[in-house]
């Protein structure tokens, strides 16, 4: 068991362990702290798999601002009573049978495949600078990028008029 | 390389030969590692104790007074004390407070400071890791810090603790805007985000080259921590602490900590960024780069005193407009501005790192900010024209009746009328 | 070496795991968190993809890029959409909200 594999054993724990946590916890906030546990661990699994880029982008959009947002959005819509009101126990069970379902559907698909053991090749050394010119490239991902940039205004103005005080 | 230049390498070199005598090279490895992490970590700690005796001893002397000198001389074992008494206080707990969330927060504040000094270059070859994403990693580690804010506003179960956290994490998510886009001028200009290529392309100081930067850099900096004259949402006399105000003891001592650590931290990075780095004259013809890092970094924190000391603290929408309506336009104008000035310096021939290419890219900084300012001033003369102009409104009504002028072009004087 | 199908797995227990959450929650806001687990778990795939079979094209990282911003987006306005519907009805339990027009 080489080093490598002990980390990923011990990161993609935390990140499933996480995610179980943020889907069972009865409170929201403890449900978001697990959620950003498992971003952690998400973005720990990136950088095993030397995406150093993406390991930061990450950590900096999901746990520093996403996870900020679901925090404000539990703490402004807390209800009344306090305790979340939770589906019964027959619910729970059908759709925990559903999940393992789909869970068994994913992996027999999964397994075949000959998937490689190793890596093909090295990632090459200025792979920050080939992604960066690969989104501004006409030939590339330019369009996209720019699409992407409208998106995200088009997301910026929606969500603050459809939240705003309308007093 | 001798013990001068670089005690740290020589000092680890010698550990490592000793470790080896009785363990494998794993084991070696290993251990290596753990003790370059506990040095970084002390070096932070320690740094915090010498950033509070500085502050606290600045900030005294800018109001005319002596500050702390009864502990040690000079106030020098102040900090000691001062750790002493948050050891020794009662630690209260509110009832209902989320236990562990209330016991994590803190803890994730300290540590959230102390990961940037992970890639911090102190010297040529002293960094902790020089991953190619040093700057973006800095940024990242941010966001946990924020994370703590909310995590200790929550589980304090009061209501002033959570309002204090939100107003806190809206300003820091705020300032964190210009912040980026001024450091993705500095990574435009190095070409790499590794902290080492930042230094090594600084034959001119940044600070030089990019001084809007530097500056939007320093202010959205002090605005991240949480600092003076930013800090309307947990000072004392304005909200009593904002989301710790249920702390006490240690946990607030963590959190006090986390916030001057974070102050070095910031300092550090500005000094990587803009002044150079490490590099710096040879002394009595002795390399010291760790030596010129260090009065850097201390340079920049006492600059940071200084504005506390001096100005007044800044109301909430004061802060916002200034963020949103003066920082986020200059620093997207400045990173066109940038771009634009690098190719020009290029293409008439100087090449990147030289003199004349600094002037070039020095002079279009220079004409930005007097535009900037010429602009603000322009809108604060007309906010002044109009608040004037709403304040006698009856002398204005009989000037534009009898002469007919427009209000724009109304005499300041209205007596001379 | 850690080989390419024990990331597939990994990815594939997270989008259950997320999926589950989608299905079995009542709080608006805890739905949307399962949302995020499963695209997170989309993006390790891409990722592990990538790195395994073709390191030396960006595809890949682009790909896990856009699939950042389209996240961060939609949680934007989802839980804009959510604060909107607490204002109006004080629950945001989807088994209450889930009429047109009442």
């Amino acid at each position: 068991m080489t080093t490598l594999q002990v980390m990923f054993f011990f990161f993609s724990l935390i990140t499933v362990a996480g995610g179980l946590y943020t889907v069972i916890a009865r409170n929201l906030f403890h449900a978001a702290l697990g959620l950003i546990v498992s971003l952690a661990g998400v973005a720990a699994l990136y950088a095993l798999l030397e995406a150093s880029f993406l390991a930061a982008a990450q950590v900096a959009i999901y746990i520093g601002a996403i996870a900020i947002l679901i925090i404000f959005a539990v703490m402004l819509t807390r209800g009344v009573t306090g305790k979340n009101p939770v589906k019964d126990w027959w619910t729970y069970t059908i759709t925990a049978i559903v999940c393992l379902l789909l869970l068994v559907v994913l992996l027999t698909t999964l397994f075949r495949f000959d998937w490689p053991q190793t890596a093909q090749a090295a990632v090459p050394a200025d792979s920050i600078a080939r992604l960066g010119k690969s989104l501004v490239d006409p030939s590339l991902y330019v369009l996209p990028f720019e699409v992407a940039s409208v998106l995200l205004v088009a997301a910026l103005i929606g969500s603050a008029y459809i939240a705003r005080d309308k007093k | 390389m001798n013990v001068i230049n670089d005690p740290f390498t020589w000092a680890g070199n010698l550990i490592a030969q000793w470790l080896s005598g009785f363990m494998p090279p794993v084991g070696v490895d290993v251990t290596m590692m753990v003790l370059r992490a506990g040095v970084l970590g002390v070096f932070a700690l320690v740094m915090f104790m010498v950033m509070t005796w500085i502050e606290r001893k600045g900030i005294a002397r800018i109001q005319d007074r002596i500050g702390p000198n009864v502990a040690g001389p000079f106030g020098l074992l102040q900090p000691i004390a001062d750790g002493v008494k948050a050891l020794t206080k009662e630690d209260i707990t509110p009832t209902n407070a989320d236990r562990m969330v209330y016991n994590t927060a803190p803890i994730l504040s300290a540590a959230a400071a102390m990961l940037v000094f992970a890639v911090i270059p102190f010297g040529p070859g002293l960094i902790g890791a020089d991953i190619n994403i040093g700057i973006f990693y800095i940024l990242a580690v941010g966001g946990l810090g924020i994370i703590a804010i909310l995590m200790a506003g929550w589980s304090s179960n009061n209501k002033y603790a959570l309002l204090g956290a939100f107003r806190v994490v809206a300003q820091l998510v705020s300032y964190e805007v210009p912040h980026v886009l001024s450091i993705a001028a500095v990574v435009m200009l190095a070409g790499s985000m590794s902290m080492i290529t930042i230094v090594e392309k600084q034959p001119v100081w940044f600070i030089l080259v990019l001084p809007v930067s530097a500056i939007i850099v320093l202010l959205s900096g002090m605005a991240e921590i949480g600092r003076s004259p930013f800090d309307l949402l947990d000072a004392e006399s304005e909200i009593i602490a904002g989301h710790h105000i249920e702390y006490s003891g240690m946990k607030f001592a963590l959190f006090f900590l986390g916030e001057y650590v974070h102050a070095y931290a910031v300092s550090c990075m500005v000094a990587v960024l803009f002044l150079g780095g490490w590099s710096g004259p040879n002394i009595f013809g002795l390399t010291v780069p760790y030596l010129w890092f260090f009065i850097k970094s201390i340079l920049v924190f006492n600059v940071m005193v200084w504005a506390r000391g001096t100005l007044p603290r800044l109301r909430i929408d004061h802060l916002m407009a200034f963020n949103w309506k003066f920082l986020v336009p200059l620093s997207l104008a400045n990173l066109v501005v940038v771009a634009a000035a690098d190719r020009l310096a290029q293409a008439v021939g100087f090449a990147v790192g030289t003199w004349p290419w600094a002037l070039v890219m020095l002079a279009f900084n220079l004409a930005m900010i007097a535009v900037a300012l010429a602009m603000v001033g322009a809108t604060g003369r007309r906010a002044r024209r109009a608040t004037e102009s709403r304040a006698m409104p009856e002398a204005e009504t009989h000037e534009e009746e009898a002469h007919g002028v427009d209000a724009e072009r109304a005499p300041v004087a209205v007596g001379a009328h | 070496m850690v080989p390419l199908s024990w990331y597939l797995i990994v990815a594939a227990i997270l989008f259950c795991v997320g999926v589950f959450g989608v299905l079995a929650r009542r709080n608006a806001v805890a739905i949307l968190m399962g949302i995020e687990l499963m695209l997170n778990a989309v993006n390790v795939n891409l990722v592990a993809f990538w790195r395994y079979l073709e390191p030396d094209k960006m595809v890949g990282q682009a790909f896990a890029a856009f699939v950042f911003i389209v996240a961060a987006a939609e949680t934007a306005v989802g839980l804009a959409l959510i604060i909107s519907v607490y204002r109006n009805r004080e629950t945001v339990d989807v088994e209450n909200v889930d009429l047109l027009k009442w």
